[in-house]
Order: structure tokens, then sequence, then C-alpha cells
């Protein structure tokens, strides 16, 4: 490994040793483990959708849907079928790449705005049918009566439910699996007939890559990762409810991901932390948090269109 | 066997009449120039053929076989590529990374999630190739929209050659450029042609650069086919030089 491999790894020793240290150092700065466990599971999210439109270019405004699929997936399953939490995540993982590699081909040809309108559309269908189909879903109170079960391995069984420290290293290697998953594929020939499509569509057509076919791929896999965050993320509450599919839950996501930077990995995750903090600290002190929220949002994208890390990164390089 | 068949082509904007008619046939090896005034439908025609639009009637034969609606990307597959009249390239990419991804698309890598090593060193080394090929390999690591414009182009020529074409159609390669830069250009599409028995159709304004590179030239005007010929049949054609040359000296 050369000085040059070496630089670009710094970014990553730096974020997984914030990520794995977390629950130790975050109660020092009044924090709390599950603070720390939103970060990664919104992080999560918000990375799974900046595959779809940092690396891609792609807008999708309807992620909630899938992410909210997840996370009634597992809810349900833990409730009505098993009380598995390992198999609530697959299950809830599955239904909401199911849903997108069905609506996929409906979309993909829509570009801009038209892409983002339709994907808002196909959301609220989801959203409605969670928030009137009362005697599956809970309707608007929410899917209750249900909480994360133990993970049993045969050998030994964690508590996460009761173990918050264990949840979050638990929530921590899914994490980290889902986004080393995405970091091999944005480097390989697949990735970068991605970045190309997202550079020159026309080009990319025209060398021979069927723009449509790649960015149905790219979606499904969006939404599989994000769906994976939907489940982490009832099973962070133990609860779900209509609000995780809602549109403005897609806005957050988007948020999220051109706040910390989308043309950059680590990028969202960043956007999310700063997301969840603000939200967590402003909450408490005032109803209007989300305007404090979107005036800094306005501020970074008119200043630093590449987001908070592309401010970090000029700072490093000069 | 013609490489290329086109057939009574033709393509209505409504009531304009953009290409009417048109049959043209390109042989193997062949490097085929179409010229014609402003207007004349050259880029229209082109687009047709690389499946960008889709003709109002007649048909394109590729191989002997019909490719008359094929989408783009199939057309990529079976062998055609083009450039454009505006330069189309990956401009925030490298030149290294611009022809690294036809390279993989063209072997059959464009959906692949991993690369393994051997693979990969193949790909370099195909990149490195082409990059030495254009003299571009001194600037593999800059990126592409920083580049000159000459080089631009001769990256997307690269691009399209990587992707191992039989038939390369260039629009207007020499378009917006100074003297050296078109000197470069034509060297570069000479040597490319000669040294590959490339198969090459290419729309270009500039006069002197069609005469020095074009076996056969076919001239269109307002839509219809003019004339077709080699350069000195169509200095010699006098409804030519009425409709183009002699309108271009005036």
């Amino acid at each position: 490994m050369d000085a040059a491999d070496f630089k670009k790894q710094i970014p990553n020793v730096v974020v997984w040793l914030m990520l794995l240290s977390m629950p130790y150092w975050l109660p020092l700065v009044h924090g709390y483990t599950e603070l720390g466990i939103r970060v990664v599971v919104l992080g999560l999210a918000a990375m799974s959708l900046n595959f779809l439109l940092g690396y891609t270019g792609v807008l999708s405004f309807g992620h909630a849907a899938y992410f909210g699929l997840g996370a009634y997936g597992v809810g349900m399953t833990i409730r009505y079928l098993v009380p598995s939490t390992g198999l609530g995540i697959i299950i809830g993982t599955i239904v909401g790449t199911i849903a997108a590699a069905i609506i996929g081909p409906l979309i993909i040809r829509l570009r801009g705005v038209y892409f983002a309108m339709v994907t808002i559309a196909f959301g609220q269908v989801f959203y409605f049918i969670t928030f009137r189909w009362n005697s599956v879903t809970g309707g608007d109170d929410g899917l209750t009566g249900w909480s994360r079960q133990p993970l049993d391995f045969g050998f030994a069984t964690i508590d996460i439910l009761h173990n918050t420290r264990a949840f979050y290293f638990f929530v921590l290697a899914i994490f980290a699996i889902a986004i080393g998953a995405m970091a091999l594929l944005l480097r390989s020939p697949f990735g970068r007939t991605l970045i190309a499509i997202r550079e020159n569509e026309r080009r990319a057509r025209f060398l021979g890559i069927p723009v449509d076919q790649h960015i149905w791929i790219s979606w499904m896999i969006s939404c599989c990762f994000v769906s994976l965050a939907g489940a982490l993320y009832a099973l962070l509450n133990n609860f779900v409810d209509p609000r995780a599919l809602y549109w403005t839950q897609s806005g957050d996501f988007v948020i999220m991901a051109v706040l910390g930077g989308m043309r950059s990995f680590w990028g969202p995750l960043i956007g999310a932390a700063i997301f969840v903090v603000l939200e967590d600290f402003l909450s408490s002190q005032t109803q209007n948090w989300m305007s404090f929220v979107g005036l800094f949002f306005v501020l970074v994208v008119l200043f630093f269109p590449r987001g908070v890390l592309g401010i970090i990164r000029r700072k490093i390089s000069t | 066997m013609s490489l290329l068949k086109i057939e009574n082509l033709s393509k209505y904007f409504g009531s304009l009449v953009a290409v009417n008619d048109v049959s043209m046939n390109v042989e193997p090896g062949e490097l085929r120039a179409v010229i014609g005034p402003n207007g004349a439908g050259k880029t229209t025609f082109f687009n047709m053929i690389s499946g960008l639009i889709i003709q109002t009637s007649g048909q394109i034969r590729f191989e002997d076989e019909d490719i008359s609606l094929l989408p783009p990307a199939q057309r990529v597959w079976r062998g055609i590529a083009r450039t454009f009249q505006i330069t189309e390239v990956f401009p925030e990419l490298s030149v290294r990374e611009n022809i690294r991804i036809p390279v993989e698309v063209a072997t059959g890598y464009r959906l692949s999630p991993r690369l393994s090593k051997l693979s990969d060193r193949e790909m370099g080394a195909r990149v490195d190739e082409l990059m030495d090929m254009s003299g571009l390999s001194g600037k593999a690591d800059r990126l592409v929209g920083e580049l000159a414009h000459g080089d631009q182009r001769a990256t997307e020529i690269m691009m399209a050659l990587a992707l191992k074409p039989r038939l390369l159609l260039l629009d207007e390669p020499t378009a917006g450029m100074g003297d050296q830069e078109t000197y470069d250009i034509t060297q570069l599409i000479r040597k490319l042609h000669k040294n590959h028995n490339l198969t090459v159709v290419l729309i270009e304004h500039d006069m002197r650069v069609v005469f020095h590179l074009a076996d056969r030239i076919t001239v269109l005007a307002e839509g219809t086919m003019l004339a077709e010929g080699t350069p000195k049949e169509i200095a010699a054609n006098e409804a030519v030089q009425a409709a183009y040359l002699g309108k271009a000296a005036a």
C-alpha cells in the first residue's frame, strides 16, 4: 500500500473508530446510546438513498415507502408470525425490495422532477394502506404489542431488548455489512456504469449501457438497503406507525444526504448525524425545531453545495 | 456484402422532411464521408443509424440484419459506435475512467458486481493501450472536463473505439477546432482506419479533412441524396458544386 492509498483510507478509519467507540463517548457529550443507534440507522437510510441519488444521479422522493415497508415487515413478522428478530429483518427487507422491484419498471423511464413526483405518489399509496388498514397495521395508532427479540445463536443468547449497548453493536454490525456491500458495488464495473449514467446519460446509452435497466437495478439495491434501515428503525422503537412511510420522511432522507454531501460516500452519514442531533437538541427547546434545520440546510446548499463533508475536505486540502 | 445497408430511409418532423428516401451502402473497411450544406439532414441521418431517433420509413441493415427498431445500446452491442457533434464525455471523470467504462462494457462486464485481479489487470492494460494509441497517456489522470477541446474529442473517439466497433460513426469530429487540432484528429482517424481496418462513416464540414480521408463521399442536400462517388467524382460533379461547393466558395 503506497502513501496515496493510505491517505484514502484515513476517512474510513476515522469513521469506523468513531462508530465503534460511540457508546463509550456519547454519554460524555450528554448523548445516549439510543441516539447513536438513530444516527447509524438513519445514516444507513440516507446512504442507501445516496446510492441512487449521488451515484446514479436519480432523485427519489419516495424512499420512506420502502423504509416503512421494512419497518412494518419486521413488526408484523414478530407480532403475527414468529418471534425472531433475524427473520423479521430478513422478511422486512425482502418485502421492501420486492415492492421496489415491481414499481421499478413503471417509473424508471421518467427523469428528474417527474421521477421524484411519481416516487412520492407511489410512496403515498403505501402510506394510505398502512394508515387505513386498522385491523392489520394498527392504523394511525401504529403497530404495537411487539418488541425486538433476544438473539438466539443456539449456544448463547444476546438480550438486545434490555441491553442497549448490545443492540447498538448488533445494528452497527448490520450497518457494516450493508455499507461494505454498497462500497464494493460502487467500485465494480456495474458501479462505474451507474456513475456513467449520472455523469452523462446519453453518452452512457451510446456506450452500450441499457440505462433504464441499470437505473432499475440501482433503484432496487437502494430500496433494499433502505428497507433494511427501516426494519432496524422499527426494532429500535419497538413500534412502527404510518409516519415512517409519509413523504416528509422521504424528504428527511434527501435533506440528510444533501446536507452531508451527496457526492461523497460518508457524507449522508454525517448529514444524518447532524440531523438527528439537531432534532434531539432543538426539539427539547422549541416545537419549531424543523425551521432551524431548514435554515441550516438552506445555508449549506447555498454556500457549500458539496455538503458538510465538502467543507471539511476543502479545509483539509488547504 | 455491405456492412451497412440503408434502404429508402426517411424522417419527417411533422410536415418538415428532414431526410427523404436516402439509400446508402457502406462496404467493410471503407471510410465514407457524408457532406452537405447546413440543414441537409446529415445529423438526423446519423441519429437514425445509431438509434437516437427512429425513422419514419425505410430500413437499416447492419451485417445483413435489420436493426431499424433496436434501441441504441443494442446497436452498440452489435458493433456500431458513435461520437457526437458536441462532444459527449464524462467531464468529471478522468481520461482513464472515461475509457475504462466502455472497455468493461465491451468485455461483457457491465453488470459484474466485482472483478477478479486478473480481469482488473486486463482491463487496465486495454485502457493503457487505447490511451497510448491516441497520445492521451500523459493526461490519464486529468479530468476530461479540464482538457483542451481536441483532447476531449480524442477521448470521445477512444471511448467509441474501446467498444471494439465494426462501424464507427463520427459526427463532425473536427468541429470547432483549430488547425493543429484538426490535423491531429484527422491523423488519428486515418491511423485507426488503416491500422484496424475499421469501417468509418463521418460527417464533416471541413473539405480538407473530407478529401484527405474519404474513400467515398455521399452528398446530402435538403434531405435527399444529391450525389455519391469518389472524392474526384464529387469534386467534378456540377450539381454538387452548384448546391454546396459553389455556395461555400461564394
